[in-house]
């Protein structure tokens, strides 16, 4: 039997294969890459070097521009007061995104949660961290119903949430009968509910609790992204779902924990949101679906899944904030901003397509 | 249909074995009354043609798909796969043919995949926290038993690794946690041939153990080269089965393509 017989009746399937094949034998020596290339490489394993290199220029850029007013201790801290709350719905979006799904519906989330606990603590005299808990029970549960449909009936998240996005609205209005809760009796019967409004000074600067819950937050979720089992599943989920399942991943287990955990995160969003405006508003955080996928967006997470930082959407969010702030106080018209942050987001999906290629 | 098959006399029960296997999406039968059997310690080598159903029977056995009708056997006892999980708790590992690796995670991430080992004590117990040194190390030692270590980086992700590379780390993947059988699909259709050789010799190391394997290959020198036996599916079914010694391979390819009628002995079905 030599090993270089060739078959008399049928060659052509035995060759078949060497078709289909990859005719490339491995080979390990790569000729040197142009800068380019190099750049390339080098951001494809450090995603977050580019929001964290925008943000430092943007900071330089306003500081150049907005002088005196723009780089003092305080008002840093309050640009970290205006993203706390994108940070931390950021969060949410952001372990949703990574799974290649998109959570349209956080923003309502948050604002029923935030109702609940309002209305519960104030108006219905529960004590008030039972209020909460209950608030961050509705939140899982709207999670879960995401999830549900997402992993169930297999429909498309960006379809689901968005109509729980409707569905969770029109609730959270009835619920609230569209009367916002006045800051001054939440101060007086539920003031724990404004815990995260407490601030330290530090100078001229004003720390608030919910900025020190945001990072703890943000540490939490780099943890259990980078560090545990639960992190490496999402991440694959996200990546290529046939294969992590081939690989021995419940895959619908993972999509319905990081949809739950989303809704318990939003709304711990709701209580600090709660906290930052004083009072509790069925309109307020309308906003807020679309500013957290820019957050996460601009910080170098990938629509597509599977790649991505949750330390990326703080920075994203940072950069938001700091074009606003920056922005405003060089006098320029409000709508420039929008238009600069619309810019900040194409310019960051391009890179990602970019960076993308590095394995094609 | 599934009448015992004679074949080369073994003694023993099969460690893994399917009777009367179907599987059909939409219009395609892809896998019509199929049987299989694995023999303990042996070296099982399946060919057929492009789109003869080998792919299929091999997730139909380790329960990446769920057959239609059929019994799947294990230790002589009817077992029912709902996800490559179960299959893979009680020791049958798969390289299946699109390697089943996450692009963006790393060497030794995947080779980890779905059973991450922690660090000891509560920050592991509690916290969850992976053992990544112990992670990396035996990652590297999976590798360099391949040959593969000219790898550099075993922290690089797999999407940056070549072709041939990424089909080291599947396998290493599998030959490090298989502990009752072992499945290959098209294990070297990707590799060059030093690396092709180091995948034979790692096949042979894992029967050295004890460990059945079961090689779909469509490269005829490599299987005839390891296979103890040759089963040959054809049209969604296995067609014969015959021994790699007293066949020659133009006659393993002539009957796998259906040019030449099986020999009585060895016909299957
Ligand atoms: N998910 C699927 N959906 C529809 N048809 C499928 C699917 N998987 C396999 N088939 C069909 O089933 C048949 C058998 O496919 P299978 O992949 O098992 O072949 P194979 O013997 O492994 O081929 P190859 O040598 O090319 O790998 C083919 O006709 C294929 O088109
Ligand atoms: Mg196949």
């Amino acid at each position: 039997m030599s090993a270089n017989e060739t078959p008399p009746r049928a060659p052509a399937d035995f060759e078949k294969v060497a078709i289909g094949a990859q005719a490339t034998v491995a080979t390990f020596k790569e000729e040197t890459p142009s800068l380019l290339k190099r750049i390339q490489h080098l951001l494809h394993v450090h995603p977050t070097a580019i929001p964290a290199l925008v943000l430092v220029l943007s900071v330089a850029v306003f500081a150049m521009a907005g002088g005196q007013r723009f780089l003092t201790a305080f008002n840093l801290s309050v640009v970290l007061q205006q993203v706390t709350i994108i940070a931390v719905i950021g969060i949410a979006q952001t372990i949703v995104v990574l799974t290649a799904g998109i959570d349209l519906s956080v923003g309502a989330i948050a604002v029923l949660a935030s109702m609940v606990m309002g209305k519960l603590a104030v108006t219905a005299g529960v004590p008030t961290p039972l209020a909460i808990l209950i608030g961050v029970a509705v939140g899982a549960a709207c999670g879960a119903v995401n999830g549900i449909l997402v992993t169930r009936f297999r429909l498309p998240p960006f379809i689901v949430t968005l109509g729980t996005w409707y569905m969770v609205f029109a609730l959270n209005l009835w619920y609230s009968d569209s009367e916002t809760i006045r800051s001054q009796d939440i101060g007086e019967t539920a003031p724990l509910l404004q815990f995260f409004a407490t601030a330290i000074p530090i100078g001229d600067a004003r720390l608030t609790y919910g900025s020190i819950a945001m990072v703890i937050a943000i540490a939490l979720f780099w943890y259990l992204l980078s560090m545990t089992a639960w992190g490496r599943h999402v991440h694959a989920v996200g990546d290529d779902p046939e294969a992590a399942r081939l690989a021995g991943i419940r895959v619908e287990r993972v999509l319905m924990s990081v949809y739950i955990v989303a809704g318990i995160v939003c709304a711990f969003a709701a209580w600090m949101m709660i906290s930052r405006y004083g009072s509790a508003s069925p309109q307020s955080g309308q906003t807020s679906n679309l500013d957290s996928i820019t957050a996460v967006v601009i910080g170098g997470t990938s629509l597509f899944g599977g790649r991505g930082s949750i330390v990326g959407t703080l920075l994203g969010a940072l950069i938001v904030g700091v074009f606003r702030n920056g922005l405003a106080l060089s006098g320029v018209n409000v709508l420039w901003q929008d238009f600069a942050v619309g810019a900040l987001i194409i310019v960051a999906v391009a890179l990602d397509q970019w960076l993308r290629r590095v394995s094609q | 249909m599934s009448t015992p098959v004679p074949q080369v006399p073994v003694s023993q029960a099969p460690i893994l074995e399917a009777r009367g296997l179907v599987k059909r999406y939409g219009r395609v039968t892809a896998l019509d009354h199929a049987d299989f059997d694995l023999m303990p310690g042996e070296i099982l080598a399946v060919i057929g043609d492009n789109g003869a159903g080998k792919s299929s029977l091999i997730k139909a056995l380790t329960g990446a798909i769920r057959p239609d009708h059929g019994t799947i056997l294990f230790d002589g006892q009817p077992v029912s796969f709902d996800s490559p999980i179960d299959a893979r708790r009680i020791g049958i590992e798969t390289v299946y043919q699109n390697l089943a690796l996450s692009p963006a995670l790393s060497i030794a991430d995947n080779l980890f995949l779905g059973r991450e080992p922690r660090v000891a004590g509560p920050l592991g117990t509690l916290l969850g926290m992976l053992d990544r040194p112990r992670m990396r190390r035996e990652a590297r030692a999976a590798l360099s038993s391949l040959g593969l270590m000219t790898i550099q980086n075993i922290d690089q992700p797999v999407e940056t690794l070549s072709g041939g590379q990424r089909q080291g780390v599947a396998i290493a993947r599998a030959a490090a946690f298989g502990s009752r059988v072992v499945i290959m699909d098209e294990p070297t259709a990707a590799l060059g041939v030093k690396e092709s050789r180091k995948v034979l010799e790692l096949i042979l190391d894992v029967r050295a153990k004890g460990l059945p394997i079961v090689l779909i290959s469509h490269n005829m020198p490599h299987v005839f080269e390891v296979a103890d036996r040759i089963h040959i599916h054809r049209l969604g079914r296995r067609h014969a089965v015959v021994d790699p010694r007293a066949i020659t391979m133009s006659d393993a390819v002539a009957i796998m393509t259906g040019a030449m009628a099986p020999p009585g002995e060895a016909r299957a079905a």
